[in-house]
């Protein structure tokens, strides 16, 4: 079923191990795998490497660790970072005994990219979940808002909300107001004793502890969550459930994201499993069970950036051959992956989030598919079919995890393309040259 | 003090921070939108990260993601918004 695009002519490439992903599992892979002297490719959709969390632009503040990865990599001379690149499907003529093909693709032209080894670290996104008024221009995600601060965006003065579950939900309120805007509230789902409960497991990490400290907001309210943004052409107000009352705050943005999701389309087209996480399963040296195929990171189940650093070294160490340095570093993985288990435990969503849409809220913001429609539909497939659903340009990234959310449905991966691509690139074409 | 680029947006010339997405950009204009939904509701960037396809524009002729595109001195960017026509 998953198969390579047909009659694909694009020119092609190879290097020795192909990392897809540039944040700190990508980097932290690449850095890992660089001494065995392989030749590296990391490619990253987003314009500088760090992933989300250390997103790069004029309104970011890169911490120290960030900072020497990118020196590191620029340092590593057979390490190539292609930037601006994104995987938009499966490659054909893969040699044998090489992981698969992979169709790239970046500003100018599109290519087969073959590779011997393959390391996913395709990492995770927001869970964005519809509520009446989420299409309004100034509603965002949590993670969002604080991509978007990050890469310029000026909020200095705005008056903004943020709700959902999360760490995520205080580290974009401090981004907020560092920028200069006023978080007049963190809406969190959770209850104060899950909250409790997390912050009374934190010391075992001390590093999360430093971390999590000075991100302690006022503005922060536990068994909150959003009921309702409100605006004729942008956000004006929204509206809180709180404890058992509810509050109206007038605001200029709301940020609102539910948890993260692990980015596993890549994944699962290449014919990964899937976790009891919704992440791409791994064994012991982070393979899949595809053959020369790694996963490293949030895209096997989400848990912080410290899982994803120590999870792309031992993949990058297993790619490069050295299975003995990638199982040394078995015990700070397992470290981690209780860290990853307190998140998993103390921020799960409550059931009530699934009343939020109402008949006419929109589910499908791609070809605005509103609840009602997908009320009566009995799965995924069915939805697409005779609602279009998830068959838009983000091909159900959004839709696809709410859904899974709202009425417990599976959404398949994609079968052919996983981005929207240009004709030149799947006819062969290279459109730089005349 | 902070440089800047030039761009334009929609015709409108606009003077940015160096280093801004197209998508922060966006935030200058009188809407801030960037598209027309399939029933007409404006939009405008949601995800920040390159995901919901939300903030798609034209970028010199290209559509683009503008959360994923840094702007350049000369950019000639076109909104979906049907507030301008090129």
């Amino acid at each position: 079923m998953n198969s390579a695009l047909p009659s694909i002519a694009a020119p092609s490439r190879r290097c020795d191990i192909l990392i897809i992903g540039a944040g700190p599992a990508g980097m932290a892979a690449a850095l890992a795998a660089a001494p065995s002297g392989a030749a590296i490719v990391l490619v990253d959709d987003n314009p500088a490497p760090g992933g989300q969390i250390w997103r790069d632009g004029p309104g970011a503040h890169l911490p120290p660790l960030a900072r020497t990865h990118r020196e590191r990599l620029s340092g590593a001379a057979n390490v190539r970072v292609l930037t601006g690149t994104r995987v938009v499907g499966l490659g054909s003529g893969a040699q044998p005994g090489d992981a698969p093909a992979l169709l790239l693709e970046d500003g100018e032209r599109g290519w087969t990219q073959h590779c011997g080894r393959l390391i996913l670290c395709t990492g995770a996104r927001e869970l964005l979940l519809p509520f009446p008024g989420w299409t309004l221009p100034g509603v965002t995600g949590a993670g969002g808002l604080q991509a978007l601060i990050k890469a310029g965006l000026p909020v200095r003065g705005q008056r903004i909300v943020i709700a959902g579950t999360g760490p995520l939900l205080l580290a974009a309120a401090h981004t907020a107001a560092e920028a200069g805007a006023r978080v007049l509230r963190v809406a969190e789902q959770a209850s104060w004793s899950a909250l409790a409960g997390f912050g009374l497991q934190l010391p075992r990490w001390p590093a999360k502890a430093v971390q999590a400290l000075p991100l302690l907001a006022p503005s922060l309210r536990a068994a909150s969550h959003v009921l309702e943004a409100r605006g004729e052409h942008q956000v004006q107000s929204v509206r809180l459930q709180r404890g058992t009352g509810e509050e109206v705050l007038e605001c200029d943005r709301l940020a609102c994201g539910f948890g993260l999701v692990p980015n596993t389309h890549l994944g699962q087209m290449l014919g990964c499993e899937l976790n009891d996480r919704q992440g791409l399963t791994v064994d012991a040296v982070q393979a899949t069970a595809v053959p020369g195929v790694f996963a490293a990171g949030e895209c096997t189940g989400f848990g912080g950036s410290d899982k994803a650093l120590v999870e792309g070294a031992m993949a990058g160490h297993a790619a490069a051959g050295d299975a003995t340095a990638a199982l040394a570093l078995a015990p700070q993985r397992a470290r981690w992956q209780g860290f990853a288990d307190a998140l998993h435990r103390h921020f799960a969503l409550s059931p009530r989030l699934r009343d939020l849409p109402r008949p006419d809220t929109l589910v499908c913001r791609c070809e605005d598919v509103a609840h009602a429609q997908l009320n009566a539909r009995s799965g995924w497939i069915d939805a697409k079919l005779h609602t279009r659903c998830g068959m838009g340009p983000c091909q159900g990234r959004v839709c696809g995890a709410a859904t899974q959310f709202l009425f417990g449905w599976t959404p398949t991966p994609a079968r052919h393309l996983l981005a929207p691509a240009r004709i030149a690139t799947l006819a062969g074409t290279d459109e730089s040259t005349p | 003090m902070t440089s800047t680029v030039n761009i334009h947006i929609d015709g409108q010339p606009l003077s940015v921070q160096a280093g801004s997405s197209v998508a922060a950009a966006l935030a200058a204009t009188p809407t801030g939108c960037s598209r027309l939904s399939v029933g007409g509701e404006p939009r405008a960037p949601f995800c920040g990260m390159g995901i919901c396809h939300e903030c798609r524009v034209t970028i010199d002729g290209r559509r683009q993601l503008a959360c994923q595109t840094v702007c350049q001195s000369g950019m000639r960017i076109t909104t979906g918004t049907a507030t301008h026509r090129p």
